[in-house]
């Protein structure tokens, strides 16, 4: 029977080891307290990731100019894509050095909730950047000023076309006849905040969309706000007037939505699908849901309203690992840290952790649209995505552990109280170490969470 | 008695496999209970831009709504052309295995949710069943509609799981890409150690098997004079898409009859004249690709159908795109289609024609022409594909698309 500790590790976490035994009250104290892995590991924000983008920007201008200046052009992007990966690799070295890992199981959870993509390679910086400035400063914060920051980051505005959207009769939307794009208005409300079930129409879409002109990413600027950009008037959006000058008003309305019952519906639920389960118990998303309307949208407090529920700790784990939790995962239990795999070879680095988290389903930052990764265990748990694990549980662990461990010893490590006695009789049958290490791996005890 | 005539028999008794014993043997022997046809679907995410793919140029109402986007002057029929993108596709056209449906989309409407949008269009629904009550694909339920296949039958081809293959009914899902090499003992193992998982089990045994079936398979050489396109340039993802089509076309060519991916890359907000190359261009190499490798034998029993969540509003957005529509396109081809026309009821793009005064109305259900497809392609019961394939469908008149 799996204990407590144990599956905190495995829901909450990146598996085992833990370096202290994680309780519901220490994780929740840990979240409150300071942010080590910050510090250890350090990313990359707007701030650093800007002058990368604008000297791409500018070397592309002049290579469009001078054919002779496309090599300055090439290595510009070659400096953005080396620090875009840099950046990755120190977020999962977070995950391998973090205590109880739930600070980072919640980033990456907030993150997808915001998800992003570079539009173009030299935008390659800006998704991590907003995990850097909009996400993670406000975890455990209230969900406005997360969903303030997100919306108003470059690369939010950027991936859903806010900055080629214009006030129709904004001064610029006359002079030159352009108007409203409609993506990032739709996604906030359907995606972000309300939820698609939640009752708003089109009109509240088109209204957003007008309230959100002025907004736009400059990939030699940053955040910028055109005044001569934005729809002059007042937009109603579910109902609410939103006037006045600035992003102020878009601000107000952002504010608004995050106080709506349905974000707060929308939210618990959705933070409760991705730890507890596809289908999680209705009492469990009651009390996240109550818990966030009571605190005003306190995330902290939702969080405590699931790890205080006795549904969250139901020891049948019927979550799927993504690929990234279990690529993760394995090298935890294989011993590496954090700073081992941030000076990890290029090459080693995308042949064992991004190109087959690419196989099982998953390229890392490049989910299919908006709505981010899957959670449906069965989504990922395919032949393809199983076979593309299994792959990796034979062959990897040979390259990074050497001699390899005793299979059941390394049983105990990856899963504690979490192997069960089908496992264990198959590990001690195995034809060689290799083989009852991957056993291990691409065990259901493993990949199960 | 034919085929056909037993197949439409067992329908009327209800009956299962399990009842004529007889029959599996029978079916494998005729390729796996559905003939000799095949079908292709390719489900296009993002919401592909129908009135730009298939240009209702003589519209008088059509250059108003979209100043900025280039109209075509590949000539299909009535009053439509073909945007270039598609333009490789023009010799397939004058043979008439290209076609297309035009102002026609899933029951779902007003939220234009992606999401919601393809769940309904893979599910096969209408709006009577609540999004996220769905468990399985129309494509699954058409395989359990039919006794006696393998799940040889049927394959999800490509590294994410397809919703419109998921469900009770056996199929395959593989990506060629997944090169699992395992001795004998640890698949005994993992055999072992799945067991009383159902999800690991299924997926564990298919990959297993699978893999140990395609090890040593020759991977037949492609004939790289009917794929190029060069003028659109090179694309990171051909490879890719190279891959999967073949692997499709392989198994296609021994006992599967069915084979299904999704494209991505539709969803053109702005700057649409660059962003819709790509996936048209790749949706192009799919299908010319499909043809070369099939031979003309296979092809000639083959049906494609694309068809995408919804279409793009009528009128370009303010950024040289276009936004999340209702009605929309459906592009179809192969040797076993009577191709060469653009079906479906053009409504007309007058403002007071549009939908919400703002998307091309729908004046079809994209099921209704999967369905007639499905019936003509393996004999399909119409009962059949109005009752369980696509419950509470009505298939309307015989557009008479298969050959």
């Amino acid at each position: 029977m799996i204990d407590t500790p144990t599956l905190a590790a495995f829901r909450f976490g990146y598996g085992l080891p833990y370096a202290n035994s994680p309780s519901p009250k220490a994780m929740l104290a840990a979240l409150a307290g300071p942010d080590d892995m910050a510090v250890h590991h350090p990313t990359m924000g707007l701030v650093e990731a800007l002058p990368l983008m604008a000297r791409a920007f500018e070397a592309r201008k002049m290579a469009r100019k001078d054919k002779m200046l496309g090599d300055k052009y090439k290595s510009a992007i070659r400096a953005v894509t080396l620090a875009a990966e840099a950046d990755i690799r120190a977020q999962f070295a977070r995950a391998l050095d973090a205590q109880d890992g739930f600070r980072e199981r919640l980033v990456a959870f907030w993150a997808d909730h915001f998800t992003t993509k570079a539009r173009s390679a030299m935008e390659r910086g800006l998704p991590g950047a907003m995990i850097h400035d909009a996400i993670r400063p406000h975890i455990s914060g209230r969900f406005a000023d997360m969903l303030i920051a997100a919306t108003l980051h470059p690369a939010m505005l950027s991936f859903l076309d806010q900055s080629a959207s214009t006030g129709p009769n904004s001064p610029v939307g006359q002079r030159r006849k352009r108007g409203l794009n409609e993506n990032l208005a739709r996604e906030l409300l359907e995606l972000h905040s309300l939820g698609v079930g939640a009752n708003y129409s089109q009109t509240d879409v088109r209204q957003m969309a007008l309230l959100l002109t002025g907004l736009e990413s400059n990939p030699l600027k940053g955040f910028q706000f055109h005044a001569n950009r934005a729809e002059p008037g007042a937009e109603v959006v579910l109902g609410m007037p939103y006037g006045g000058e600035g992003i102020a008003p878009i601000k107000a309305a952002l504010t608004d939505l995050a106080q709506r019952p349905e974000t707060a519906a929308h939210i618990a639920n959705k933070l409760a699908v991705h730890f507890v389960a596809d289908q999680p118990n209705p009492e469990l998303v009651v009390a996240m849901t109550r818990a966030y309307l009571d605190s005003g949208g306190d995330l902290q407090k939702v969080y405590a309203a699931m790890l205080d529920h006795p549904a969250a700790w139901a020891p049948e784990r019927v979550k799927a690992r993504q690929p990234v939790e279990f690529v993760l995962a394995a090298l935890r239990a294989f011993g590496m840290t954090g700073p081992a795999l941030r000076r990890m070879g290029r090459g080693q680095f995308l042949r064992i952790v991004l190109r087959p988290m690419r196989l099982m389903g998953q390229e890392w930052q490049q989910p299919i649209g908006p709505n981010g990764w899957p959670e449906d265990a069965a989504a990922w748990i395919t032949p393809q995505g199983l076979g593309a694990r299994i792959t990796w549980a034979m062959e990897v662990p040979g390259r990074l552990m050497t001699p390899m461990p005793d299979p059941a010893g390394f049983a105990r490590t990856a899963l504690g109280t979490a192997a069960d006695e089908r496992l264990r009789w198959a590990v001690a049958r195995a034809e060689s170490k290799r083989e009852g290490v991957g056993l291990v791996l691409a065990s259901p005890a493993f990949n199960r969470r | 008695m034919d085929r056909r005539q037993l197949l439409r028999a067992m329908t009327w008794a209800g009956c299962s496999a399990a009842a004529y014993p007889w029959l599996t043997s029978v079916t494998m022997a005729q390729g796996a209970g559905l003939g000799e046809n095949r079908l292709i679907v390719v489900i296009l995410r993002g919401a592909m831009d129908g009135l730009d793919v298939v240009q209702p140029i003589g519209d008088r109402d059509f250059a108003a709504l979209r100043p900025g986007l280039p109209t075509s002057e590949i000539n299909l029929s009535g009053p439509f052309a073909l945007h270039p993108g598609l333009g490789g596709l023009q010799k397939m056209w004058q043979a008439g295995q290209l076609g297309f449906v035009h102002a026609t989309s899933t029951s779902y409407r007003d939220k234009r949710s992606h999401f919601d949008g393809q769940t309904l269009l893979e599910a096969g629904t209408g709006m009577d069943v609540p999004i996220g009550a769905q468990h399985d694909g129309w494509l699954n339920r058409m395989l359990q509609s039919v006794p006696g296949l393998t799940a040889e039958t049927a394959y999800a081809v490509g590294r994410e799981a397809l919703p419109l293959l998921a469900g009770k009914g056996a199929s395959r899902a593989w990506t060629p890409e997944v090169k699992l090499v395992l001795s004998q003992q640890s698949q005994t193992l993992l055999d072992h150690i799945y067991h009383d998982d159902d999800l690991f089990r299924e997926a564990g045994t298919e990959a297993m098997e699978l893999s140990q079936e395609l090890a040593g398979r020759v991977v037949r050489s492609a004939n790289e004079s009917t794929t190029g396109n060069s003028a659109m340039g090179e694309d990171k993802a051909w490879p890719d898409i190279d891959s999967l089509v073949d692997f499709a076309a392989g198994r296609l060519a021994g006992a599967t009859r069915i084979a299904a991916f999704s494209l991505a890359g539709w969803d053109t907000h702005r700057r649409q004249v660059a962003a819709i190359g790509r996936p048209l261009s790749r949706l192009q190499r799919i299908i010319l690709r499909m043809q070369s490798q099939l031979g003309p034998q296979t092809w000639g029993r083959t049906t494609l159908i694309a068809m995408t969540e919804f279409g793009r509003t009528a009128r370009q957005n303010g950024s040289g795109g276009t936004d999340h529509g209702t009605g929309g396109a459906m592009i179809l081809a192969g040797g076993a289609l009577r191709g060469g026309s653009v079906l479906g009821n053009w409504p007309g793009l007058a403002e007071a024609a549009l939908y919400d005064r703002r998307d091309l109305m729908p004046t079809s259900d994209v099921r209704a022409w999967a369905a007639w497809a499905m019936r003509g392609m393996f004999g399909l019961q119409r009962s059949v594909l109005e009752g369980a394939v696509f419950p509470g469908l009505d298939m309307g008149d015989d557009p008479k698309l298969i050959l």
